[in-house]
């Protein structure tokens, strides 16, 4: 040691009495010595654990165990909840028809954060419940203390020990068999201060971290007339053309390609001119309902449905003409050629086919219904405006016996 | 007093001043003023492949994914085989540290830290080719539940969305493990430090562990727990890499057996690679007297066991394929033997089921060339392994007007011995770096390091017991 009048440590007051041992037996039986001598804060240091020496020093079970585990029901729970809540209730996302909350699934995830948080846990823990990191220790300046972690062993009793009598612990430990025994000064060479230049290092990072936010911040709450900063163009504005660009490596410099010509997709040949085109064969208009459909009271309540949407609004729900839009038409004023009256003579004896093809392709500025209304509602359409036909037209000798007796 | 718990393998390092002779032998290596001619060697080797690496994914990642060989209907091809075949050499750290541990083969003391630090690389060399595959490699952080404006979650049901977790958690208990191992060797390298340099390095990551006894209790339990933790979670990793392709629809990856053939296929490759790895780092830093020939021997008997359990395996895949009188499942599997891939089939079969075979014999086991060149030709079987499940059967699916052909880039090439660089550089770096070998568990497992306060034959300061 160096000068005792000027060295702080010389003047420290005492931590502990300090022995040395060669090898594990003897720290053994001088731990159960000083066990059994009823030392409270005592220690042993030693480069390895050693078997045997928790039981010679009374050392109880640690509760590392049981933090561990509630550990790993947060764990447990913390997976369980994330994919329920996000997969089933936040953001429900139906994949192969199964249940939002297919728990089986979600499985692998339960296990692996179980594991996960258990592990950041037992070493947390471990170093929590050791007081560790512990950057200095009174043992620290004793040299022969470095081979604590080569291949010497150290027993250490505490001056805060309530029993702690300097000459009978030194007393005591020459009983066993040390090859050394000093005394452990409190520690008044390292500083208890955190060195300034760290502050100020600490300080400048804490700022330093908060840059980043406040260019998010700024991003957020400020609009700007240059693009996104590209890294990889490639990425957002990709190579491949679009439908409506040239592309010059065709002759008709078109990028989207056409289909080849005779092509049919699937379930377009409508080779059936008479349920397709209301025509024959030859191109005049039918007057019967096409082969393929049945004629009764539910195509006529389809009829009934589809007018209503489609042809009501401007013919009427009567079919006279006078539709919502008609009425809203005479009201604004204007050149409005109005709907036609579908009671009128000539319609009522056009072929059901001129019909077919009125809401097919429209007429004057009636426009074509051919993309909203399949075929068969067409026909069921003119099922339903040849009863309204029939409707609006009927005489009393159309009637039954019965009814024709309920009018007088 | 048995033998059963000591570590009967270290016998030239027992006897008087075995502690300090121990610590000695480990700490010199990162104490030697240069390391060896052949670290300098090998670490030129490994930085030119990590450059190699850096520029290939640099030109994947400027170019696209298409820079690879990938075209349909091979979309998994190199990236997927290199990323199975590197966490599954990631297998073996954690089944040498945990699972032998648990059984108590004190054996592993002498190799557990670095097959740990191999882990860990392997792990790193993994993730690499997932991060990049997806495409977008600034985008990995839509895989992860993270909160977003457009108010998106992870799919949960995915097997993709189970190998983030089950590898980034496997990654992260490792690293845990690994260091928590290293805590009382830091502590070592701190004490026996003399530049200032050191000493803060080392201080810092040795936390102020002064090897306590109360504290060791502590570190002991704590350690016993992260063993039973990792133990279910190493077979569980490649457990959900297999499901990745089990719980698909594709012949050839749709079975059952996926799972534990997996598993073991990643102990065999895994094990084969922590031989490839011992036997220069032994030789070349005076490691002999710590990894003995007796450890090398009996990591060659495990190459041997799991070499035949992955060869059950392939016979249980094709008996099952034939049993299962599915004709796409059986086409699949001839396929495999004698169709587009059949040599890749064939030099899998060579590497890693006739190869092994050699360690039948007491000679073979205990010569380090055999067992090196042995531990070689084994990982590129695991890789060709994992080629011939990827691309065998995403050539040739259901529909034959959905074949294809795939046929790897330069680039693909290049990706794959890059990865090795990285793996190196990281290696040789911790072998330069780090406690290579877990000092205080070797010491606790030599008989001197046992204590016998009831055997009243020996008095104190005896060292050296006759068992």
């Amino acid at each position: 040691m160096s000068d005792p009048t000027t060295s702080p440590q010389e003047a420290a007051p005492l931590h502990g009495i300090l022995a040395e041992y060669e090898n594990p037996t003897a720290l053994v039986l001088a731990s159960r010595k000083v066990r059994d001598a009823g030392f409270s804060r005592w220690d042993t240091y030693t480069p390895f654990p050693i078997h045997g020496i928790d039981k010679a020093m009374g050392i109880k079970m640690t509760i590392l165990p049981w933090i561990v585990m509630c550990a790993a029901l947060i764990g447990l729970g913390t997976a369980v909840w994330l994919q329920w809540w996000t997969n089933a209730v936040n953001y429900p996302w139906i994949i192969s028809g199964k249940p939002f909350w297919s728990w089986p699934a979600n499985v692998p995830i339960w296990f692996e954060l179980t594991v996960l948080f258990s592990a950041f846990a037992a070493l947390a823990g471990m170093l929590v419940l050791n007081n560790l990191p512990q950057p200095s220790h009174p043992l620290d300046l004793k040299e022969r203390f470095a081979r604590a972690s080569d291949d010497r062993f150290f027993l250490l009793i505490q001056a805060s020990d309530p029993k702690f009598d300097e000459a009978e612990i030194r007393q005591l430990l020459a009983e066993t068999t040390p090859v050394f025994i000093e005394d452990v000064a409190e520690d008044r060479v390292t500083s208890d201060k955190i060195p300034r230049a760290l502050i100020y290092v600490g300080v400048l990072a804490a700022f330093a971290s908060l840059v980043p936010f406040a260019f998010f911040a700024k991003a957020r709450n400020a609009t700007t007339e240059t693009g996104r900063f590209q890294l990889v163009w490639d990425m957002d504005f990709s190579p491949a053309y679009k439908p409506q660009e040239t592309n010059p490596l065709f002759e008709d410099k078109r990028a989207t390609r056409q289909t080849p010509v005779g092509t049919v997709a699937q379930g377009e040949l409508r080779a059936d001119d008479h349920l397709y085109l209301g025509k024959t064969k030859a191109g005049t208009f039918v007057s019967a309902m096409p082969k393929g459909l049945t004629v009764d009271a539910d195509m006529m309540a389809l009829g009934k449905a589809q007018f209503g949407i489609y042809c009501a609004p401007c013919h009427g729900l009567l079919g006279d003409g006078n539709g919502m839009v008609h009425k809203r038409a005479e009201t604004l004023g204007g050149g409005w050629v109005p709907p036609s009256n579908l009671h009128q003579e000539y319609i009522r004896q056009m072929p059901a086919g001129q019909l077919f093809d009125t809401i097919t392709n429209g007429v004057r500025n009636m426009p074509s219904y051919a993309a909203q209304i399949e075929p068969e509602e067409r026909w069921a359409i003119i099922l339903y405006v040849r009863a309204l036909q029939k409707s609006q037209g009927a005489s009393v000798a159309d009637l039954s016996e019965a009814d024709r007796a309920q009018l007088k | 007093m048995s033998t059963a718990s000591t570590n009967p393998f270290n016998s030239p390092l027992r006897g008087d001043n075995a502690f300090a002779r121990i610590t000695d032998n480990v700490s010199r290596i990162m104490e030697a003023p240069r390391p060896p001619l052949a670290w300098y060697i090998a670490m030129a080797f490994a930085l030119g492949l990590l450059t190699l690496f850096g520029a290939s994914l640099g030109y994947v990642v400027w170019e696209g994914i298409g820079a690879w060989g990938h075209i349909h209907p091979v979309a998994w091809g190199f990236p997927i085989v290199n990323f199975v075949f590197w966490v599954g050499i990631g297998h073996a750290g954690t089944l040498i540290s945990a699972i032998l541990f648990l059984l108590r083969q004190n054996w592993r003391t002498a190799i557990n830290r670095f097959a740990e630090a191999m882990t860990i690389f392997a792990v790193i060399c993994a993730a690499v080719f997932p991060g990049v595959h997806i495409g977008r490699p600034w985008l990995p952080y839509w895989m992860f539940p993270i909160p977003n404006q457009m108010g998106m979650w992870p799919q949960f049901r995915s097997p993709l969305e189970w190998d983030i977790f089950a590898v980034g958690t496997y990654a992260t208990v490792s690293l845990l493990f690994w260091y928590m191992g290293m805590i009382p060797d830091f502590a070592t390298f701190r004490d026996r430090a003399t530049g200032t340099v050191r000493r803060l390095v080392y201080g810092m990551l040795a936390m102020g562990w002064r090897g306590s006894s109360r504290q060791w209790h502590r570190y002991e339990r704590a350690y016993l727990l992260l063993a039973a933790l990792a133990t279910p979670l190493v077979l569980s990793v490649h457990s959900v890499v297999s499901f990745d392709f089990a719980t698909s629809q594709l012949p050839g990856w749709h079975t059952t057996i996926f799972p534990p053939y997996f598993v073991a296929g990643a102990i065999f490759g895994g094990f084969a690679m922590v031989v490839v790895l011992a036997v220069p780092a032994r030789q070349f830093f005076g490691l002999k007297r710590i990894i003995t020939i007796k450890h090398l021997e009996l990591m060659a008997k495990v190459i041997l066991g799991t070499g035949m359990l992955v060869g059950y395996a392939y016979a249980m895949e094709m008996f099952v394929a034939w049993y299962s009188g599915a004709m796409f499942e059986q086409f699949a599997f001839l396929n495999r033997a004698f169709g587009n891939f059949s040599w890749a089939y064939w030099t899998m079969i060579f590497c890693n089921v006739m190869a092994p075979q050699v360690f039948w014999f007491k000679a073979m086991r205990t010569n380090v060339w055999v067992i090196w060149v042995v531990g070689i030709i084994v990982n590129v079987g695991m890789w060709f392994e994992r080629f011939v499940i990827i691309c065998t059967s995403l050539t040739r699916d259901f529909l034959p007007a959905n074949w294809g052909a795939f046929i790897p880039s330069p680039v693909d090439y290049a990706t794959l011995a890059g990865s090795f660089g990285l793996f190196f550089t990281l290696f040789l770096l911790f072998c330069r770096y780090l406690p290579m070998v877990a000092m205080a568990e070797v010491k606790a497992f030599i008989p001197e390091g046992h204590a016998h306060p009831d055997d009243h034959g020996h008095s104190h300061g005896a060292h050296g017991h006759s068992h």
